[in-house]
């Protein structure tokens, strides 16, 4: 065992903070326990990968992360099997030229989306719009907004080359300007 | 560098541009090509307005609770940490 990790105080230092974390992005309480207590179990479990190379805060958040993500995705997996691929989606525009078909043209917005009592509604917009995306590009685009995590970190995780990670993030987010537009914003 | 009006007509590979210049240094030809087709076409300059706002919103999002003291129960905690001990001495 690596003399870096110190499991015997991982609760006291660190669990209240993976908690916050946990919480932020999934707001289950009961959830996000059950989430930091399995990445501790996770982490004894790999206390051999533990090179002291990161902080062991960070090193267990990154664990905790994987837990999200894969918990993202399990709740994407019913939604998987109906509509949420690639094949359904539209098509933003035109396949010769590039040029936006009409339909799906960005206009202005009917809101002012910078009045801060709208921003609550944006956000579960947001939220919403979100939740329709298929699961991978739902995972991805999440990944890189939620920590700002680098962008060859989420390729490695994800499996997925570094130009495939653009195209991706690139359809997610005009599909998901599209949605806010289609929900009357 | 390909053809001007192949540019300004490009809004897929605008949006390409604009999205990944968000999150990465464009090289030198992508802030080009961006620039010639951000002059002729408004839609895109819309977009781009667009997509930042949703880059906030995400951030926010992610955020919203940050400030939010959350902690654990004391009870919670000793269980957790009795778990990790029980493994410990295994």
């Amino acid at each position: 065992m690596p003399s870096d990790a110190d499991p015997a105080n991982w609760v006291d230092r660190y669990a209240d903070y993976l908690y916050a974390y946990a919480l932020n992005r999934l707001d289950d309480a009961e959830l996000c326990r059950d989430l930091v207590q399995e990445t501790f179990l996770a982490a004894l479990e790999r206390l051999g990968e533990f090179r002291g190379e990161s902080s062991e805060r960070t090193w267990l958040t990154a664990i905790l992360r994987y837990k999200v993500i894969d918990l993202y995705r399990k709740r994407n997996a019913s939604w998987l099997a109906e509509s949420r691929t690639h094949e359904h989606q539209p098509e933003y525009f035109d396949l010769e030229t590039g040029h936006w078909k009409q339909e799906w043209e960005p206009r202005p917005m009917r809101v002012d989306p910078e009045d801060p009592a709208l921003q609550k509604e944006l956000t579960a917009i947001l939220k919403k719009c979100l939740e329709r995306l298929p699961a991978l590009w739902y995972s991805i685009f999440s990944m890189k907004h939620m920590d700002d995590t680098a962008t060859e970190a989420i390729c490695r995780e994800m499996k997925i080359s570094s130009a495939n990670f653009w195209v991706i993030m690139h359809r997610a987010k005009v599909n998901l300007r599209a949605c806010l537009q289609k929900e009357g914003l | 560098m390909r053809g001007i009006k192949k540019i300004i007509y490009d809004c897929h590979h605008a949006t390409y541009l604009i999205e990944k210049g968000q999150h990465t240094p464009l090289s030198l030809k992508d802030r080009i090509t961006l620039l010639i087709h951000l002059s002729a076409c408004s839609v895109c300059r819309l977009f781009r307005r667009q997509s930042r706002l949703i880059n906030q919103v995400m951030h926010g999002f992610f955020r919203a609770s940050a400030g939010r003291g959350h902690s654990l129960d004391e009870s919670i905690k000793r269980e957790m940490q009795q778990k990790i001990n029980e493994r410990l001495l295994k």
